[in-house]
C-alpha cells in the first residue's frame, strides 16, 4: 500500500514539497516576531523570578526566595484579594450587557444611532475613562458629591476610602465592559432563530421562560466570549488603577498587575526578580482561563 | 425577534419606550457629557465650584486651543499616529500571511501554532514587561517610536492571526484548489485569490488594532521616558499631574485623546462590530 502511494506521488514530488514548505514561508515572519516579543519573554520572566536583581548590577540567584517572601507580603495578599473582587464584580458586565442589549433590541426610528452611542464607552481609552471617573468621584466638585449633597448627605471621598476604593474603580471599569458585552449580545440577538421563537410562542411560553429556555441557549456563544473577555479584562486591570489611585490609599486598591509594575519599575525600587515573581503568579492564574479557552477551541476544531 | 417587537404592543407602551430611550442614554453617557461640559468652562467656574450650573462663559475653542498651546498635545497626537498606523500595517500583514498558512495547509504543527498565537494574545502584559523592556534598552529601541511599533505589532499579531485564520478557513477551498490545478503559484494564489476575498476581515481587524493600540497606556509607560515619543494616552496622564486645578484643560485633553478612535468607530462601524463580535454568533 505504502509503496504504491509513494510511487503515485513521486511524480508530484515538487508539488508535494511545495505544499510542505509553503506554510512555513508564510508563517516564519509572524512566528519570529511573536516568539521574540511574546513567547520567549514569558520564560525569561519566570527565570528572572528566581533572581534578586535591580536591573543594573549583577543578578543574584536566590531560588524560591522571592516566592517565599510573597507568602509574607500583606500588599501581595491585598492585591490578590482585590483581583478576586475584580473578577467577581467585573462579571456583572455580562448580565448587565445582556439587559441593555434586550432593551435596545427593537426597531424604532434612530435605534442604530442609540446602539452606537451606548457602545461609546468601550471605544474610549481606559486612561480617559479613569480620568472621567476620578472627576466623577471627586469629593469637592465631582458629580457624585453633587448628587449626595442634593440628597442631603455628606459627600464620600470614594477614592480615598480604603474600604470603598476598589469598588469605585471596578464600577468605573464596568462602564466600558458592559458596553462590550452589550454589543456581543446585540449581535447574538439578531441571529436568534425566528422559527424556534414562533414555536415557543405558540406553545404559550411567556417572556421570562422564553428568555431562559429559548433565547439564552442560542446566545451561548455570545455568553462564552463575554465571560472570557471579561475575566481576562478583570485580571489585566492596570490602566484604571494607575490613573485613578496608583494602588492607594496605602496599597488598598492595588491589583497584581499594578503591584508588579510598582515593585519592578517605580520609585519604590527596582526589584525586578520580586516583580517577576508577582507576574508569574498572575500568569499562572490567567493560564487557567487560557487553558480552558484553548480546550473549548480544540473541541470546536475537532467538532466534538 | 426577542424581546417581543414593540410594534406589536400598545400605543402607550410604544410611547413609554420612546421616552425611556433618550433618558437611559443620557444617564449612560452622563460622565462623558459632564466632562464635555467641564471642558468648555472657564477656570473661574471650576474654582468657584460652578461645575454643574450654567457655565459663566462658553470657552469651547479657547480651552481646546489652550491645551495645544500649553502642553505638547500636538506632539503626543503625532506620536500616537506614528505608533498606531505602522503597527496596524505590520501586524495585519504578518497575520494575513500566518493566518493563510494555518487555514489552508494541513500539516502537523498547524493547530499547535494556532493555539500558541491565541494563548499568547491572552497573557498578562506584566509577564512580558521586564524582558521586553530589557531587550529594548539593549538594542537601542527603548524610548523610540520604532520600539513601541515593533512590540505592539508582534503582540497584536496573535489576535490578528486568530481572526484571519478563522476567516480564511470559511472561504470556499475549491477556489484555492482550482488555482493550484491551473498551476498558479502559492504566493500568487495568496495575493490574487485570497487577499481580495478577505478585504472585509482586513478592514475589521485594522480598526480594532487601531483602537487597541491607540488606547494603550501600559507599554507607553514601560517603553518610554520623557516627552518626545509619548503617545497621547500617556500625555494626558502627565497633563493630569501638571494641571492639578485645571480640570477644564484636563477634560479637554482627555476628549482630544478620545476623538481618533471614536471617529474611527463611527466611520467604520460595520467593520468594527463585525470584528469585535466575530465568533459570538455561530459555533
Amino acid at each position: 500500500m505504502r509503496r504504491s502511494n509513494h510511487l503515485k506521488y513521486s511524480t508530484h514530488i515538487y508539488q508535494k514539497n511545495k505544499l510542505v514548505l509553503s506554510p512555513w514561508l508564510f508563517l516564519i515572519p509572524g512566528i519570529i516576531f511573536f516568539l521574540i516579543y511574546v513567547i520567549i519573554p514569558i520564560f525569561q520572566s519566570i527565570w528572572v523570578s528566581f533572581y534578586e536583581w535591580d536591573g543594573l548590577g549583577q543578578a543574584e540567584w536566590v531560588g524560591l526566595a522571592n516566592y517565599v517572601e510573597l507568602l509574607d507580603d500583606e500588599y501581595f495578599y491585598t492585591s490578590l484579594k482585590n483581583n478576586f473582587i475584580w473578577l467577581v464584580l467585573y462579571l456583572l458586565a455580562v448580565p448587565l450587557g445582556l439587559f441593555i442589549a434586550l432593551f435596545l433590541n427593537q426597531v424604532v426610528f434612530g435605534i442604530r444611532f442609540y446602539k452606537s452611542l451606548f457602545f461609546f464607552p468601550f471605544v474610549i481609552s481606559q486612561v480617559v475613562v479613569g480620568l472621567i471617573f476620578s472627576w466623577f468621584y471627586n469629593p469637592n466638585f465631582g458629580l457624585l458629591a453633587h448628587i449626595f449633597i442634593s440628597l442631603g448627605f455628606e459627600p464620600i471621598a470614594i477614592l480615598s476610602d480604603e474600604n470603598l476604593v476598589t469598588y469605585g474603580i471596578i464600577f468605573a471599569g464596568l462602564w466600558p465592559q458592559v458596553a462590550y458585552c452589550m454589543i456581543l449580545y446585540l449581535t447574538g440577538l439578531s441571529n436568534v432563530s425566528r422559527d424556534l421563537m414562533e414555536a415557543a410562542r405558540l406553545d404559550g411560553a411567556k417572556s421570562w421562560r422564553m428568555l431562559w429556555y429559548v433565547v439564552l441557549p442560542q446566545l451561548r456563544p455570545a455568553t462564552f466570549i463575554s465571560v472570557v473577555v471579561t475575566i481576562i479584562g478583570a485580571l489585566r486591570s492596570f490602566d484604571m488603577v494607575a490613573i485613578m489611585t496608583e494602588g492607594g490609599p496605602y496599597g488598598s486598591s492595588n491589583v497584581l498587575a499594578y503591584y508588579m509594575f510598582e515593585t519592578a519599575l517605580s520609585e519604590y525600587g527596582f526589584r525586578l526578580g520580586y516583580g517577576s515573581a508577582i507576574a508569574t503568579v498572575l500568569f499562572f492564574i490567567m493560564l487557567i482561563y487560557i487553558t480552558y479557552f484553548l480546550w473549548r477551541l480544540y473541541k470546536n476544531e475537532k467538532g466534538i | 425577534m426577542f424581546p417581543k417587537p414593540i410594534a406589536n404592543r400598545s400605543r402607550t407602551y410604544q410611547l413609554l419606550y420612546k421616552i425611556a430611550l433618550p433618558i437611559v442614554l443620557l444617564i449612560w453617557l452622563l460622565p462623558l457629557l459632564a466632562i464635555f461640559m467641564t471642558s468648555i468652562r472657564s477656570s473661574v467656574d471650576i474654582n468657584t465650584g460652578n461645575v454643574f450650573g450654567w457655565p459663566s462663559q462658553f470657552l469651547l475653542i479657547e480651552n481646546y486651543t489652550e491645551v495645544f498651546n500649553r502642553s505638547r498635545a500636538l506632539l503626543y497626537l503625532k506620536n500616537s499616529f506614528m505608533i498606531t498606523i505602522p503597527t496596524v500595517l505590520l501586524s495585519v500583514s504578518l497575520a494575513c500571511l500566518a493566518g493563510y498558512a494555518l487555514a489552508i495547509y494541513r500539516f502537523r504543527w498547524s493547530l499547535p501554532i494556532f493555539f500558541l498565537f491565541v494563548a499568547g494574545n491572552f497573557v498578562p502584559f506584566q509577564i512580558l514587561m521586564i524582558p521586553v523592556r530589557d531587550m529594548s534598552v539593549s538594542t537601542g529601541l527603548y524610548n523610540t517610536i520604532l520600539g513601541q511599533v515593533l512590540f505592539h505589532a508582534a503582540f497584536q499579531t496573535g489576535f490578528c492571526t486568530f481572526f484571519m485564520r478563522n476567516f480564511i478557513k470559511e472561504l470556499p477551498f475549491e477556489l484555492i484548489e482550482s488555482g493550484r490545478i491551473e498551476g498558479v503559484g502559492e504566493i500568487k494564489i495568496f495575493l490574487f485569490i485570497v487577499v481580495p476575498l478577505v478585504r472585509p476581515a482586513l478592514a475589521a481587524v485594522s480598526v480594532l488594532i487601531f483602537t487597541f493600540v491607540w488606547n494603550d497606556f501600559f507599554w507607553a509607560t514601560v517603553l518610554t521616558q520623557g516627552e518626545s515619543v509619548k503617545p497621547i494616552t500617556a500625555g494626558v496622564r502627565s497633563l493630569n499631574g501638571q494641571y492639578v486645578n485645571n480640570w477644564h484643560l484636563v477634560s479637554a485633553a482627555s476628549l482630544i485623546a478620545a476623538i481618533p478612535p471614536v471617529a474611527m468607530f463611527f466611520l467604520m462601524q460595520k467593520h468594527f462590530i463585525a470584528g469585535l463580535t466575530f465568533g459570538s454568533v455561530k459555533q
